[in-house]
Formats: C-alpha cells, sequence, structure tokens
C-alpha cells in the first residue's frame, strides 16, 4: 500500500487529470439517461396546466401555464367516459383496491402455500409444488381468452373478485416466499419446537416477523404489478364505476381525442394520477423494493 | 434432574444411509457427557435423536424414567442450545429466554423473573432489551444458554455450542458452561469435534466414528487406553505415533527392520501397530535413531518431526531442550507403548 | 423441506387449498378450455361448435397475416430486448463507477419501472403526436415525416422507442446489482493485473455479469412478447387496421373483436408452447446461475 501511494504522490498531475475526464464522463452519460427517463413525465406535468385550446394550438410545452389546478380538478371530479358516470376519484379508488387486494391476497395466499411446501413433512410436497409452479410457465396475457370465458361462466365479470382473484392464480409469490423460507436456518425451527411452539404459533411468532422485510418488498413488487395491470381490465370490467385509472388511460385517449378540442389537459392529469402512487411508493421503499426484486429471481 | 437411557439405538435414513449403527449407554443423572467424532461420525445424529428432532428407527430412548420415543421434543422437557444459537432475530433477550416459558402458559411475572434471574446468572442483565443483532458473539452465546437455564429442564443438549466463537473466547466459554452445569447439576449432552473440548469438560466421553461408538470412558481413560488406533490419534494433539512393525517372540521390529526395546503383549504375534505418544519419549537417552527434519517451537514446548525407521515420528520435548535437525537417539518408555491389531485397528 | 419439518397432517393441505383451488379454476381450467377449443369451429353468433381437427392450425400456418405478424413480433422482441439491454448495461455500468450522486442517479433512472405500459403509449401518442409531438418535431428536423398510426414503419418505431424506454428502468436495476455484487477482491486483482478499463470490462466484469444478462435476456423476451400489449394497444389508438401488432395481440384481436374463438385458441396454444420452451430455458438457466454464486 504504501508504495503505492508513493507512485501516485510521484506523478500525480496526470494521473489525476485523467481520472477527472472519465469521471466528467461519467456523470455526462448518466446525465443524459437520467433526462430520458424524466422529460416525458415534465413534459407531461408542465402541458397539463395549460387550457385544451392552447394544448391543441401549441402541443407538449416546458413553461407552466395556469390551468393546472383546473385541470386536476376536473379530470377527478367532473364525470367523464362514454355514460358520463365516472370520475378520476372512482378510478383512483378502484386502482387502490386492484392494487392493494392483489398485492395482499398475493402475500397471504402465497405465503400459506410455502410454509405448507417447506415446512411440513408431506408426501404429496413435490407433486403439489409442481402443480403450483408449472403456472409460471404461462402469464395471463398468453390464456387471457380461456380465462375471460372461465370468469363469464363463474358470473364474476364486473366484480372486484373476478378483476383481483384470477390475476393471483400464478405461482411467483409462492416461489419467492419458500426461496425466503429455504433459507432461514433449520435450527430456528427445532429451537422453536423445543420451546414447544406447534405449526401455528411458529408461523404467527416466528416466521411472519421474520419475514417482514421480504413481505414489504413483495408487496411494493405486487402492487406496483396489480396497479399497473391492463389486459385483464379491459376485458372483465365494462361497467365504467369499476374502471381503474390505467385501464381508463385508452377511454380518456379515445374520448378526449374525439372531440373537435381534445381535453388533453385533462387526459394528461388523470395519466400523471395514474403514474403518481406506484413511482412514489418506488421511490421511497427503493431499498426494500431492489432486494425484493433482484434476491427473489435466484 | 434425571438420566437417560439409550437401548439399541438405531438410525437409518430413508435414502438407506446407516447413520448410527445400534449402540446402547446411559448417563447418569447430573453426568456431563460429551459426544465427540470427526463431521459425519453420527453425533449431531445421536444428539437430535435425543432431542427428538429426528426420529428414531429401532430402540428405546428413556429421559428419566419415561420412554420418550413418541414424545414431542416441547414435551420432552429438555433444552438445546445450537451451534448457530438459533435465536429469534426479532425478539430482545428478555422474549428470546422467555418464550418456551410463554409457550407453557407460566405467567408474565413469573417468566420475568425468571428471565432475571439466568440473566444475573450470565451476566446479561443489562442487555435484556437488546436484539441478538445488537450483541457480540459470545454475548450471543450467553442468550442461548440463557434460554435453556430458564426452562430448568431435566436435560442439557448442546450441538457445538461454542464453535462459532474466536479461539480466546471459546476458552474462557468452555470454562463458564462447566462451572453452570456443576452449579445447575443438571444432565448435559454435549457433541463437539474438538477433542479439547471434550478431555477438559466432559465426566465421559463417547468417541463416535462411522456411526459406530469406538470407545466410551473418562478422559483419562481414552487417553491412557485409547480402544483403537482411531481414538489414540484423535484424542491428543499433537496426535499418537502410530507404526507398523511385526511381532515374533515378543520382539517388536518395525517394518524397515529397526528392533524397538519393548516387548509386545504374549498373544500378539506377526504384524501389528505400535503406539507412542510424542510425549512419552525421551530424546538423547537410549538407541533407537530418530531423524529429526522440522522443529516446531510452540513456546512451552518443542515438536520434532522426522522419521524412525523411515515412518513419520513426533516427540514432543519442554522448551529448554535443545535438539536440532540431525540424528538423536531417542529412549522409549517400555510401560507407555499400545499395542493395535493391524487388520482392524483395536487394541490388543 | 426443512430436516425437522412439522408431521402434522391437515394443516399443509388446508394451507395449500386457496392457492390450489385458484390455480385450478384460473388456471388448469382455462389451458385445458383453450386447447379443446382450439380444434373447433365456434359459430359466430353462438350456436354451438363443430370439431374441425387441426383446421384451426393449419389455417394459421397458411395466413399471411399471421405470419406478417409473428415476423413483426421477431423484429420487435429482438430490437427491443438488444437496445434496452445495452443502454441499461451502459448506465448502469457508468452508475457504478461514479461515487457522487450514486444514490441519486439510482433514482433517477429506475423510478419508470412504477409506469404503467399504457400510460407510457400515451406519452409515447403525445411525444409523436402529428402536428405538435416534440419528437416528430425532432424526426421533422431530419426530414423525416413522422405519421403515427398512419404509416406502418413510423408507429412500430414509436412502439419500440416507447417500450424502450419503459424497459431500461429493470435492467438498470438488475445489472447494477450484479455489478455491485462482484467481490471487491475480484476487482482489486483486475485492476492490478490489467491497466486499462475498457479490457477489464469485457475480460473480467463482463462474464462475471453474464449469469445476470442470460437471466434478463429472458425477462426482456417474455417484455417484449406479452407485456407490451398496453403500450400497442394504446398507440394504435383503437385502430388496428394496418398498424403492427404482436402475437399476443393478434390473439386478442381475433378473440374478442373478430370472434373467431377456435382462430384464437389455436394462437393461445400456439404461445403456450412457446413460452414453455422460453421458460424451460429459463429455469435451466436460473440452475446455472445458482452455481455461479
Amino acid at each position: 500500500m504504501a508504495e503505492l501511494t508513493q507512485t501516485r504522490v510521484a506523478q500525480p498531475t496526470p494521473s489525476r487529470l485523467r481520472f477527472k475526464w472519465s469521471t466528467l464522463f461519467d456523470h455526462m452519460v448518466l446525465i443524459a439517461g437520467s433526462l430520458l427517463m424524466l422529460m416525458p413525465l415534465v413534459y407531461a406535468f408542465v402541458t397539463a396546466s395549460y387550457d385544451p385550446v392552447t394544448i391543441h394550438r401549441e402541443g407538449l410545452a416546458l413553461t407552466f401555464g395556469d390551468q393546472l389546478g383546473t385541470n386536476f380538478d376536473k379530470a377527478m371530479f367532473e364525470k367523464g367516459g362514454f355514460t358520463k358516470t365516472v370520475d378520476g376519484m372512482v378510478m383512483l379508488k378502484n386502482s387502490f383496491i386492484l392494487g392493494i387486494g392483489f398485492a395482499v391476497g398475493k402475500i397471504v395466499i402465497s405465503m400459506m402455500a410455502a410454509y405448507a411446501i417447506v415446512y411440513f413433512r408431506l408426501r404429496f410436497a413435490t407433486f403439489a409444488f409442481w402443480i403450483i409452479f408449472t403456472t409460471l410457465l404461462l402469464p395471463l396475457e398468453v390464456r387471457i381468452l380461456p380465462s375471460y370465458e372461465a370468469i363469464q361462466r363463474l358470473g364474476l365479470a364486473n366484480t372486484y373478485t373476478g378483476l383481483i382473484v384470477p390475476l393471483i392464480a400464478s405461482a411467483t409469490g409462492t416461489f419467492f416466499f419458500r426461496q425466503f423460507f429455504r433459507a432461514v436456518p433449520e435450527e430456528l425451527v427445532e429451537a422453536a419446537r423445543i420451546d414447544g411452539a406447534g405449526p401455528v404459533k411458529f408461523f404467527i411468532d416466528i416466521l411472519v416477523p421474520l419475514s417482514r422485510t421480504m413481505i414489504a418488498a413483495i408487496f411494493i413488487i405486487m402492487f406496483v404489478f396489480g396497479w399497473n395491470q391492463y389486459l385483464w381490465p379491459t376485458l372483465i370490467t365494462t361497467d365504467e364505476s369499476l374502471f381503474t385509472l390505467v385501464r381508463g388511460i385508452k377511454q380518456i385517449v379515445l374520448t378526449y381525442s374525439d372531440a373537435a378540442i381534445p381535453e388533453h389537459g385533462q387526459a394528461l392529469a388523470l395519466a400523471i394520477v395514474a403514474m403518481v402512487p406506484p413511482v412514489l411508493i418506488v421511490i421511497f421503499f427503493q431499498s426494500w423494493f431492489v432486494k425484493g426484486l433482484t434476491e427473489s429471481d435466484k | 434432574m434425571a438420566q437417560v437411557l439409550l437401548e439399541g439405538i438405531h438410525k437409518v435414513y430413508p435414502n438407506g444411509f446407516e447413520a448410527v449403527q445400534t449402540c446402547s449407554f446411559t448417563i447418569q443423572d447430573g453426568e456431563f457427557v460429551v459426544l465427540v467424532g470427526p463431521s459425519g461420525c453420527g453425533k449431531s445424529t445421536l444428539l437430535r435423536m435425543i432431542a427428538g428432532l429426528e426420529e428414531i428407527t429401532e430402540g428405546t430412548l428413556s429421559i428419566g424414567d419415561r420412554v420418550v420415543n413418541d414424545v414431542d421434543p416441547a414435551d420432552r422437557n429438555i433444552a438445546m442450545v445450537f451451534q448457530n444459537y438459533a435465536l429469534y432475530p426479532h425478539m430482545t433477550v428478555a422474549k428470546n429466554m422467555g418464550y418456551g416459558l410463554k409457550n407453557r402458559g407460566i405467567s408474565k411475572a413469573a417468566i420475568e423473573a425468571k428471565v432475571r434471574e439466568a440473566a444475573d446468572m450470565l451476566n446479561l442483565s443489562d442487555y435484556l432489551d437488546r436484539r441478538p443483532s445488537q450483541l457480540s458473539g459470545g454475548q450471543r452465546q450467553r442468550v442461548a444458554m440463557g434460554r435453556a437455564i430458564v426452562r430448568q429442564p431435566d436435560l442439557f443438549l448442546f450441538d457445538e455450542p461454542l464453535s462459532n466463537l474466536d479461539a480466546k473466547l471459546r476458552n474462557q466459554m468452555r470454562i463458564e458452561v462447566r462451572a453452570l452445569q456443576r452449579r445447575l447439576g443438571t444432565t448435559a449432552v454435549y457433541v463437539t469435534h474438538d477433542q479439547v473440548e471434550a478431555m477438559t469438560m466432559a465426566d465421559r466421553i463417547i468417541v463416535l466414528n462411522g456411526g459406530r461408538i469406538e470407545q466410551i470412558g473418562t478422559p483419562k481413560e481414552i487417553y491412557n487406553t485409547p480402544a483403537s488406533t482411531f481414538v489414540a490419534s484423535f484424542m491428543g494433539a499433537p496426535p499418537m505415533n502410530v507404526l507398523n512393525a511385526t511381532v515374533s517372540d515378543q520382539q517388536v521390529t518395525l517394518d524397515a527392520g529397526l528392533e524397538l526395546p519393548v516387548s509386545a503383549p504374549a498373544a500378539s504375534s506377526g504384524p501389528i501397530l505400535v503406539g507412542i505418544r510424542p510425549e512419552d519419549l525421551t530424546l538423547g537417552e537410549g538407541t533407537t535413531p530418530f531423524d529429526v527434519q522440522i522443529v516446531e517451537e510452540l513456546g512451552a514446548q518443542r515438536l520434532l518431526h522426522g522419521t524412525l525407521g523411515g515412518q513419520a515420528f513426533s516427540v514432543n520435548v519442554n522448551k529448554d531442550h535443545e535438539a536440532g535437525t540431525g540424528t538423536i537417539p531417542v529412549g522409549i518408555n517400555p510401560g507407555a507403548v499400545h499395542f493395535f491389531s493391524r487388520e482392524d485397528g483395536f487394541r490388543i | 423441506m426443512k430436516r425437522a419439518g412439522f408431521t402434522n397432517p391437515w394443516l399443509p393441505i388446508l394451507l395449500l387449498v386457496p392457492q390450489l383451488s385458484i390455480i385450478a379454476v384460473f388456471f388448469y381450467w382455462p389451458a385445458a378450455w383453450a386447447i379443446q377449443s382450439s380444434f373447433y369451429l365456434q359459430d359466430p353468433f353462438g350456436f354451438g361448435s363443430t370439431y374441425v381437427g387441426a383446421e384451426n392450425y393449419t389455417d394459421i400456418a397458411e395466413s399471411t397475416e399471421y405470419r406478417k405478424v409473428a415476423w413483426f413480433t421477431v423484429y420487435f422482441t429482438a430490437i427491443v430486448t438488444f437496445l434496452s439491454l445495452s443502454i441499461a448495461l451502459l448506465l448502469a455500468v457508468k452508475a457504478d463507477n461514479v461515487l457522487r450522486g450514486a444514490k441519486t442517479y439510482r433514482t433517477l433512472l429506475m423510478w419508470v419501472y412504477a409506469i404503467a405500459p399504457p400510460v407510457a403509449g400515451f406519452l409515447g401518442i403525445m411525444f409523436f403526436d402529428q402536428s405538435h409531438g416534440p419528437l416528430t418535431r425532432f424526426f421533422g428536423f431530419f426530414g423525416w415525416d413522422f405519421k403515427l398510426g398512419v404509416d406502418y414503419f413510423d408507429t412500430a418505431t414509436a412502439m419500440i422507442i416507447v417500450a424502450v424506454w419503459k424497459q431500461i428502468p429493470v435492467n438498470f436495476i438488475f445489472f447494477l446489482s450484479g455489478l455491485q455484487s462482484i467481490p471487491r477482491a475480484v476487482r482489486e486483482a483486475a485492476l492490478i493485473d490489467n491497466g486499462s478499463g475498457f479490457r477489464r470490462f469485457w475480460d473480467v466484469t463482463f462474464p462475471l455479469l453474464a449469469p445476470t444478462a442470460f437471466f434478463l435476456l429472458i425477462i426482456n423476451i417474455t417484455y417484449a412478447m406479452f407485456d407490451t400489449f398496453g403500450i400497442i394497444d394504446t398507440m394504435m389508438k383503437g385502430e388496428p387496421g394496418a398498424n403492427p401488432m404482436t402475437l399476443v395481440y393478434k390473439v386478442y384481436i381475433d378473440g374478442f373483436r373478430g370472434n373467431d374463438l377456435g382462430g384464437s385458441s389455436a394462437q393461445s396454444v400456439i404461445l403456450m408452447v412457446l413460452v414453455l420452451v422460453l421458460t424451460i430455458f429459463q429455469f435451466r438457466l436460473i440452475e446455472r446461475r445458482i452455481h455461479y454464486t
């Protein structure tokens, strides 16, 4: 180490200079990347502050106008859509129901299943494992038509159940929790058994509190996933009072752009409302989110 | 307090692996028994069968005067200390220690009193509100001990509890654990692969090898009259020298032709193994030539490595002895020579 | 399974029932139904169906339109995967290099993950707006008269740009975490062995990142094929006519707009087989990944 430092001291100017240039270049690339990611939202937000006529005439803007409040107000509280029965607040509520309902349902069901598979001596554990994990093979998009058919026959179209439950029918959560449980030290369940904890007690007293970080991470990922669902809600909800924001986007695009002077300001305001909750969650719980995303795939 | 009785205990895993061969022994009330052996020798399986964490394939296990083969671990009134401590990471020290009592429906006040008492005993009183992650390795070890103590069990089970500690702390904890067990008078079964722990802590040692009991005895017996070459070389550091030799008319000749000045037991003849502990030799006396190649300075002692009659050999002398490399005559104490069968390694 | 698992006989079954029943109703039943109806011709007015054998499949094989959509899917998938992976890798390497502001950059480069594909598609529409879209103007500056929703090639380009933009964050997160998990000792050894940063990257860093890259490759292919549905659906503004679309989109169009249940089911089955192959491939890679780490 000492020798290394000495060499660096002996010829400081060239190495330090080169170092600086490459760092500057790194920063430039990163700033360009960040702008690429950020600009669309800035444009959308700023443009949402104009009245429809201005937007129609000028397009996207980069300096604020004075209609921001008006546009958000209209978007959130004025009944719109084809039947004029749905406003932004209803869609916002539905989005939260879908996001939270999906995340909670998924976590509860997959934790239970993973617990059964990992912690019990079960003759058909391997069989159950394969039954569950085959579902990883087929995303909903592939089996969209038959799933829709199934929901129709069960009479679950235009219900929250029909909206949420079929989305849960994939094993991603179970897979995450199975991996996590397997990494929990063996001795913990042994110590708990000697301490007199049965399967239910062990689950509630030890395993669930131990999984808190994992649960939080999965909740974030699943909430974003649920909130952003588009194809399934598009098929299963024709009743506008069940529209989510993301589901409503297309309607927004169609409705607002059909008018002589499209209500782009309102449309942008709604799009922003559709983006903000998941974005905020991802930003604020970043470390959990990244950990959950990158560790759960193993 | 209880004695533990194992009768014809046998363990075969579903995949056919025989982890523990049929064995029987009794652990007396208040005794400290150490199961020692290399990894995979079946010592942990044996302990886990006693704990009830592993099913017993065959045989009868009694703790006290109760057969416990089909009794749940929680109902055996035992306590176990694990190698990685297995503390509940989300609970405080006090909660960790009290969890077993809580599950038995003991009142809050009683739990608190017991936890306090155990914490006092283990110098943990200042740490009761901390989480395991905020403690040092030695403190975690103590919490694991505390969790075992508060239950006032009939039997302590230790599964290599000190092997995650550094050398200095391990020596200190060894003494503490032993003192604590004496004070409480609770029967204890202790699993380790460290022969020093076995020698220093045990009332009796059970040496296991390949799923089989090689020898049961006090540390002295094990060291002085090892039942086999396995025990002889496993127990003791540096290990016993074991040489290939042949006996005819009680005269012992090493395979290279060197005659040893000792007489073999009357019954033996033909090829045998001769065992001599490195400290049972006197350098500079006698007639047998020892070719020293390497000298290890251990501080209080010096360890000379080389060959005797062409076979690897070590001699342990104290620090004042000034021998260096080269050939030195070595004197053998005839009373300290062990003879083993060359066929199965057992003592003759 | 744990060494000392619980032996309770009915509790694990009780725990598995919710998951298994949801899977049975919403996964196995639909999948079986799809396979079955892919052999039938559905009456468009709902009056029964006729068994037609493999006719739905041969129709697909002979359809020039299906072939066009399939080729578009291949190009689209390849371009989106390549671009989003390489841009994300560049950004991740740079973000791993810098010390100052590393966290801020990470946040700025990952938040787009949370945006729904159709919302991204909507932003795309605004940006490629015929009269005022900043990107339309930008392309116009180079003499490219960009016509979103009218010109096949232009629409495809716009869809690709939006799909890449939306996918960069996921790749960035994985690459960055892959880079950060390379042991410091390995980096230091490379630093001593090799003076050139560029060579160091290709000789040491990239091979160590390869498992992550393989994994992401599959993820990206799946994304481009299925998850871009929302982008495509919004950006073609409800006029599938002459616009580019992916295979999944065609399943949807034929099944829900064209009411061709048999044909759509047969397409579903083909996609299922495709995904099956991809996933088996992915599982094998994950196994390898575990050996790496």
